[in-house]
């Protein structure tokens, strides 16, 4: 993206800079990002490896991106979005699958997570200095839903070579995490609460801290080629382990799952992306990950854009991954009691993905349905199949719109 | 030998890298024509968003595509 903007503000330098005058805000563009997810599997974590993952998902972002040029002749840009997320969990619901007797007197008969809503602002600020050919700029988010909230921090550096050919940037992000610990209705401790509102109970919550650097070498190769080498380590300690997940031992006791407290993330990118002739575009990307819980997984993604006219774009796209699964996962009734760290959730297990899917995006002239500042609009569908356990199935429909 | 080589794997990625460094042209900017095209972008776009999420919660694999690989829960 950045890359991209350096290459475009790039004609720009043909301008005389001693003209740059400092100017008002101007409101650069406004998204509005709107998705439906829902997904279908019976391999929950939650029920120790069986059971219902039934799970919807309605999501919308809204950005506002303003920018103004300062009398140094640097251009200030600004990023405030916010999202929020309304989902529907069946596993969740089974953490407490019993009536329990509220404050109140009366029973509740389902658990606090069966739905929830999470909100997620971010504001973001970069600075773009054409004389020097740099880009700097810091942002804080946060992130709350019922049991858990997460505040970020990420800064981050670019420099771009003098004919904007070439990018290398750095981005470190920090997210510091709180998360109310809720057990399995049968697992709780004497005296421990629900985690419900209505529980005068108490509970605990414990930190998740997760820390991030990204890499980022960018090269233009010819007139229709660049391709970008991405190299992402990152570090998470505290929490890791979900508490509210049974593991089920081959001895028939019952367990909280447990993982370690610390985990050490490698993935290393590549992206080449190739204009074919004056209709098609070849997206590719290649990312191979490695963990110290003993995961490694390779990532594959090509996506064609098919330019039927200079307003109407057929995306088709598909992704492949494969991944080896972490140590510490077993079905269930297959860890034994003697194992120090032991879980069933099957997003850790070994297995192979496909996601296949198609979008269409119009950009007219005039402004989508003649609105003059509706630029673009863009709708995706993608469909999901993962064939660990009894197999998960899930489809996502998305919609962006684009004002400028 | 084929442990080492695949250990070593990312390591190839190198001499790639210089392969492809070393034959770039230099491109002017009147000839970005095709470059500065809206699917020429070097990152994942907006209308992927949501689908980032969605595969980094499903997936033990996160990272090196844009998406953060830390932070918020994505435990249901």
């Amino acid at each position: 993206m950045a890359l991209y903007f350096n290459l475009a503000v790039s004609f720009a330098q043909t301008t005389d800079s001693s003209s740059y005058k400092a100017r008002k805000l101007k409101v650069e563009e406004v998204n509005f990002v709107s998705g439906y997810y829902q997904q279908n599997g019976n391999n929950s974590a939650v029920t120790g490896g069986i059971g219902t993952e039934a799970l919807t998902d309605i999501a919308n972002t809204l950005e506002l991106k303003v920018s103004k040029l300062n009398v140094t002749g640097n251009t200030h840009h600004l990023s405030l979005e916010c999202g929020i997320d309304y989902y529907t969990s069946a596993s969740s619901d089974n953490i407490n699958p019993f009536p329990v007797k509220e404050r109140n007197g009366s029973y509740q008969l389902s658990g606090p997570s069966r739905h929830d809503v999470r909100v997620y602002p971010s504001l973001s600020w970069s600075v773009q200095n054409d004389k020097r050919h740099l880009n700097y700029g810091a942002g804080i988010s946060y992130s709350h839903e019922y049991d858990y909230s997460s505040k970020g921090l990420n800064l981050s550096f670019s420099k771009s070579s003098k004919n904007y050919n070439r990018e290398f940037g750095i981005k470190l992000l920090a997210f510091l995490d709180q998360w109310t610990v809720i057990y399995p209705f049968e697992l709780r401790p004497v005296g421990y609460g629900s985690g419900s509102q209505r529980d005068s109970l108490p509970v605990d919550t414990k930190p998740r801290n997760s820390f991030q650097a990204t890499f980022t070498l960018s090269q233009v190769v010819n007139k229709r080629m660049q391709v970008a080498l991405i190299f992402d380590p990152s570090y998470m300690q505290g929490q890791l382990t979900t508490l509210y997940q049974r593991v089920y031992l081959n001895d028939g006791e019952e367990r909280v799952e447990k993982l370690p407290d610390k985990r050490l993330k490698i993935a290393a990118g590549l992206r080449v992306n190739y204009f074919l002739g004056d209709r098609f575009v070849i997206r590719s990307f290649y990312r191979i990950y490695h963990d110290n819980w003993g995961n490694t997984a390779h990532t594959a993604s090509i996506e064609i854009p098919i330019k039927l006219s200079a307003f109407y774009s057929l995306i088709p796209y598909y992704r492949f991954n494969s991944q080896s699964g972490i140590t510490y996962f077993a079905p269930i009734n297959k860890h034994s009691p003697g194992e120090t760290y032991y879980t069933s959730d099957y997003d850790l297990s070994g297995f192979t993905s496909h996601f296949i899917g198609m979008g269409i995006r119009i950009v007219p002239s005039k402004g989508v349905l003649h609105i003059k500042y509706f630029n673009s609009f863009e709708f995706r569908y993608g469909h999901y199949i993962r064939n660990t356990g009894t197999g998960l199935l899930a489809d996502i429909v998305t919609m962006a719109f684009k004002f400028k | 030998m084929k442990r080492v080589i695949s250990k070593y794997r990312i390591l190839l990625l190198i001499p790639f890298l210089g392969f492809v460094c070393g034959s770039c042209a230099v491109v002017k900017p009147y000839q970005k024509m095709y470059l500065n095209d809206a699917d020429m972008e070097l990152s994942a776009r907006k209308s992927e968003k949501f689908e980032q999420s969605f595969q980094l919660y499903r997936e033990g694999g996160s990272g090196a595509n844009g998406g953060k690989s830390g932070g918020g829960c994505g435990c249901n």
